[in-house]
């Protein structure tokens, strides 16, 4: 620690080198936007495409390169990051630390990244394409029949995980090691403990995931058989290990999520958040349950029906705790005193669509009803609503939450409003009607369409330009913010948030808790 | 022009009948199916059980939405700060914390009675009358009825939508990408098994009227049934991911009279016997040159092009295998290039068509062998 008061390096090295929790933050964010941009455009190419029947622009298997890419930039480019970044900046100054616990591990699990999304992109320009068999990379699609890209894809993998468990680790032991005196686990904001969860969700499996992998790429290049029955293995082994990652996956994607919401809503509501401990206990129970319910997605494999029984039943018990998050957030907007900028409106965005996501959730965890719903675009849309109007609009509101702490300035509530309002119209413009579709029959990851889907696809591609256009909205916002915005000079940049991080000066110097802060027992928690 | 009106009506008013939840069914009754909005209850009690227990959760998480959203939006209008409220301090409370969690925990137990007993029913493959093998290609089906009596008739089913059609030179049809060439046909109020695998990678064979979704996996042989008890055409796709013309493998099923079915698996045994017949033949070059480009069309143009170019294949046009020796050249279509997309085409198509389209490759597209390859050089080949 030897210099108390050592300001950031000068230029580039300052970002190559740092060590600084909020400097590896910040590049984190910035990181995951590009990524968000990166994917969003393969979004758009995708549903460019799908505007009209007929093929048009691309064809049918850089149709699919797209759709992987998409899906694998989006979910460990854009999502994870975006909140890797966020745990960065806000976990130090939740919980009264002066940085991270390991500041050189927490520069490298960055600094890793972006040469692996490079990599990953480059096999866009190889012989025989992208990866183009999905972001679930099912064998023997992904061994015997891929692309030579598909060998980079399992490097950049492997890379993914080792800088998300580096991450994890960072995250554990300094939530368990640095909270400042008097900070016990049960006064700890929810979006550190939704954290503290999501990390040991993911140090439990990302190896998973490599093991995954690995096995691909014994069966691509030495021979083996994992995942071939010709010698003796078994495709359907890989869904299983596969899956024992991707469902635990999808709630390391929402967890911090529902942390953000849980910091938020109170905030805006002016009122202490609703059944603070049950919240604790429903997202541990989640994600004890999230271990135990991955065969839901495969229920047309040809289970025995014992096993889709057990899926089926552990899948919907899922829907208690998320129901309690549900209710508690109400309880905690119920004779607030409400007032709605930027944040608090993606927050009841998210709390509104989340909802209609974990209502699909539900449809579509009933086995027998789900042999009609799997693989259709129904389920496109409910991981959209979960994913898109739960992760990433969560995020945003994090964003505009946090934005005047971290920069000294405000943003413009104007322009706030109108990019929620453009998003919430095209987000649903482009994912109800794939309900729609879906329930009609038509297959995900199809490049064209039959007629009969034609005004519903035509629909969602419009939605998707409009809520792709209104995210270059959210960039400048940004953007005028830091270089321009008006400056804001309260610790409490509002006046109903709670928590340690509103105890430091605005803009959040680049030290901050270098001598703990000692924490007020009256202050509960969030 | 009447189509075309209706489609940008549709298109307008799409997104508030959306909000609504209204869009009835019934407005799209002059012609069928487009736009359709709700999973087909489809022509089994297999599929009506999926549709009730679909409908049922469906309006239970409406219920349920409308209440939460209810409390949601009232708190929305009255808690707000600009009608000068003062916030409460209340944060928790063990009753209500402890009934919202017992509660949904019987509606589930609620959910869960009528869905084990479909999937029960789902699961039941006794009694079946009929079996039938579905093997999944890349891209196209096969399909093999398994006949106690007599011999198993087999055929492969392919798109038939021209690519004049997908890539907008031609007007679609109303089946675009939804048509084969030879459907899968099946009697009605018949129990038929289908036995479901896959040669190469991992499909799926849905027809959402037959309520039947059941991956098809390379060594692995899944089971599934279905029951139809409507005469009429039914047309589903594939559901998994396979490549690049997954959304190019449809499936068509022709439900047909028992009679009628009779019928058919008669003829479709006396065509299999001619070919056997026409296989000890010896034809002519405008004969296999014509049969050869039915053959190409179909099963190799998705790859190797519509022109010899190539693709996803290699160019057949000057291509040094179809311009070399003429064993070389019926080992690679007969056996394939093992871990390549270019599969074993032997047991695909019978000897007269292997024949035919080795020779239209090695006399097309500007290559000019001039020689012929006869089902008894298939034949003979295959035996070594
Ligand atoms: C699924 C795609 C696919 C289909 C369908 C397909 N092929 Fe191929 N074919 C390939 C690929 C890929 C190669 C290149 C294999 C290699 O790497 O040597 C190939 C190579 C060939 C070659 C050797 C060309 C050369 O110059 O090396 C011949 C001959 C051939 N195919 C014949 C056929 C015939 C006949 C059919 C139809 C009955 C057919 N193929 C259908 C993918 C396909
Ligand atoms: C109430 C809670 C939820 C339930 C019961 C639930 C249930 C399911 C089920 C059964 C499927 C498989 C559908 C199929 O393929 O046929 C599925 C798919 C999916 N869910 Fe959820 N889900 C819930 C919440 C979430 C959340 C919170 C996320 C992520 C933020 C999520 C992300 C996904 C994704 C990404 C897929 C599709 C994966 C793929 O095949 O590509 N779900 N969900
Ligand atoms: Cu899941
Ligand atoms: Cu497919």
């Amino acid at each position: 620690m030897g210099d108390h008061h050592h300001g950031p390096a000068k230029g580039l090295s300052r970002w190559l080198f740092t060590t600084n929790h909020k400097d590896i933050g910040t590049m984190y964010l910035w990181f995951s936007f590009a990524m968000f941009i990166l994917g969003g455009s393969f979004a758009m190419i995708i549903r460019a495409e799908l505007f009209q029947p007929g093929m048009q622009l691309v064809d049918p298997l850089f149709f699919n390169q797209m759709t992987t890419l998409h899906g694998l930039v989006m979910v460990f480019g854009a999502i994870m990051p975006s909140f890797v970044g966020l745990a960065n900046w806000m976990i130090p100054m939740m919980i009264g630390a002066p940085d991270m616990a390991l500041p050189r591990m927490n520069n490298w699990s960055f600094w890793i990244l972006p040469p692996a999304f490079l990599l990953l992109a480059s096999t866009l320009f190889m012989e025989g394409g992208a990866p183009a068999f999905g972001w679930t990379f099912y064998a023997p699609l992904s061994t015997t029949y891929a692309a030579p890209s598909v060998t980079i894809f399992i490097f950049c993998i492997h890379v993914l995980g080792i800088s998300s468990i580096m991450g994890s680790i960072n995250i554990i032991a300094t939530v368990m090691n640095m909270r400042a005196p008097g900070m016990t686990y049960m006064k700890m904001p929810l979006f550190v403990w939704t954290w503290l969860i999501t990390a040991f969700l993911l140090v439990a499996v990302m190896p998973v995931l490599a093991g995954a992998v690995t096995m691909m790429l014994m069966d691509i290049h030495f021979g083996t058989s994992f995942f071939s029955a010709a010698g003796g293995g078994d495709p359907v082994l890989f869904q299983h290990v596969f899956w024992f990652f991707g469902h635990p996956e999808v709630y390391i994607i929402i967890l911090p999520a529902f942390g953000v919401v849980s910091q938020i809503i109170p905030a805006f509501a002016r009122k202490p958040l609703f059944g603070y401990d049950s919240m604790v206990y429903a997202t541990a129970s989640i994600a004890f349950l999230s271990f135990i319910v991955w065969a839901h997605h495969m229920y047309t494999v040809g289970m025995p029906v014992a096993g889709e029984l057990f899926f089926m039943y552990a899948t919907m018990l899922i829907a208690v705790p998320t129901g309690v998050k549900v209710f508690n957030w109400i309880s905690t907007m119920w004779r607030g005193a409400l007032t709605f900028e930027t944040p608090m409106l993606f927050c009841l965005g998210f709390l509104v669509l989340f909802t209609i996501g974990g209502f699909t959730g539900l449809m579509l965890s009933i086995a027998p009803a789900d042999f009609q719903y799997h693989d259709s675009y129904f389920v496109v849309a409910h991981f959209h609503y979960v994913m898109v109007a739960g992760a990433v609009f969560s995020m945003t509101a994090a964003v505009y939450y946090w934005l005047p702490k971290w920069c000294g300035k405000m943003y413009s509530e104007t322009m706030g409003k109108t990019h929620f309002w453009i998003s919430f119209i095209g987000f649903n413009l482009t994912f109800f009607p794939q309900h729609f579709v879906g329930l009609a029959g038509m297959p995900r990851r199809i490049p064209d369409y039959a007629l009969q889907f034609a005004d519903f696809n035509m629909m969602s591609s419009i939605g998707a330009f409009i809520y792709g256009s209104s995210q270059i909205l959210f960039l400048y916002n940004v953007i005028a913010t830091i270089v321009s915005g008006k400056p804001v000079s309260d610790d409490k940049v509002w006046d109903g948030a709670e928590g340690l991080e509103w105890t430091v000066p605005t803009p959040a110097p680049y030290h901050t808790f270098e001598t703990p802060p000692k924490v007020d027992a009256s202050h509960a928690h969030s | 022009m009447f189509l075309k009106a209706k489609r940008l009506t549709a298109l307008a008013l799409g997104p508030v009948l959306m909000l609504l939840g209204l869009y009835s069914a019934s407005t799209a009754a002059a012609d069928a199916k487009v736009n359709e909005i709700n999973m087909p209850p489809g022509v089994t009690n297999v599929g009506q059980s999926i549709f009730d227990l679909h409908m049922t959760i469906f309006w239970i998480c409406v219920i349920i939405g409308v209440l939460v959203f209810g409390v949601m939006f009232y708190s929305i209008y009255y808690h707000r700060k600009s009608r000068g409220v003062t916030p409460a301090t209340f944060h928790e409370s063990t009753k209500v914390e402890i009934a919202w969690t017992v509660v949904p925990f019987f509606i589930l137990i609620a959910m869960a009675v009528p869905a084990t007993s479909t999937l029960l029913e789902i699961y039941d493959f006794e009694d079946a009358e009929m079996d039938v093998l579905i093997t999944g290609y890349q891209w196209k089906w096969k399909y093999e009825y398994i006949n106690e009596d007599g011999e198993n008739v087999a055929f492969f089913s392919n798109l038939r939508t021209p690519q004049s059609e997908i890539y907008n030179t031609a007007d679609k049809g109303e089946h675009y990408l939804l048509e084969v060439d030879e459907p899968l046909v099946i009697p009605v109020d018949t129990k038929v098994r289908f036995l479901v695998t896959a040669n190469d990678v991992i499909h799926a064979w849905w027809v959402p009227e037959l309520a039947v979704k059941k991956d098809a996996i390379p060594g692995f042989i899944n089971e599934t049934w279905t029951q139809a008890t409507e005469e009429g055409v039914y047309r589903g796709q594939c559901a998994e991911l396979c490549g690049k013309d997954h959304g190019f493998m449809p499936v068509v099923v022709n439900v047909v009279s028992k009679q009628e079915y009779a019928e058919w698996m008669a003829a479709k045994q006396a065509e299999a016997a001619e070919i056997k017949q026409l296989m000890a033949q010896t034809f002519s070059m405008d004969e296999l040159m014509e049969r050869g480009k039915g053959v190409y069309d179909r099963s190799c143009a998705a790859c190797h092009g519509a022109n010899g170019e190539g693709g996803l294949g290699k160019a057949i046009a000057d291509s040094p295998i179809a311009t070399g020796d003429m064993a070389g050249h019926l080992e690679v279509g007969i056996n394939g290039v093992p871990g390549t997309a270019m599969q074993a085409f032997g047991g695909q198509l019978n000897d007269v068509d292997m024949a035919a389209v080795i020779t239209y490759q090695r006399n097309a597209f500007g290559n000019n062998m001039g020689d012929m390859v006869q089902p008894i050089d298939v034949f003979n080949h295959k035996k070594g």
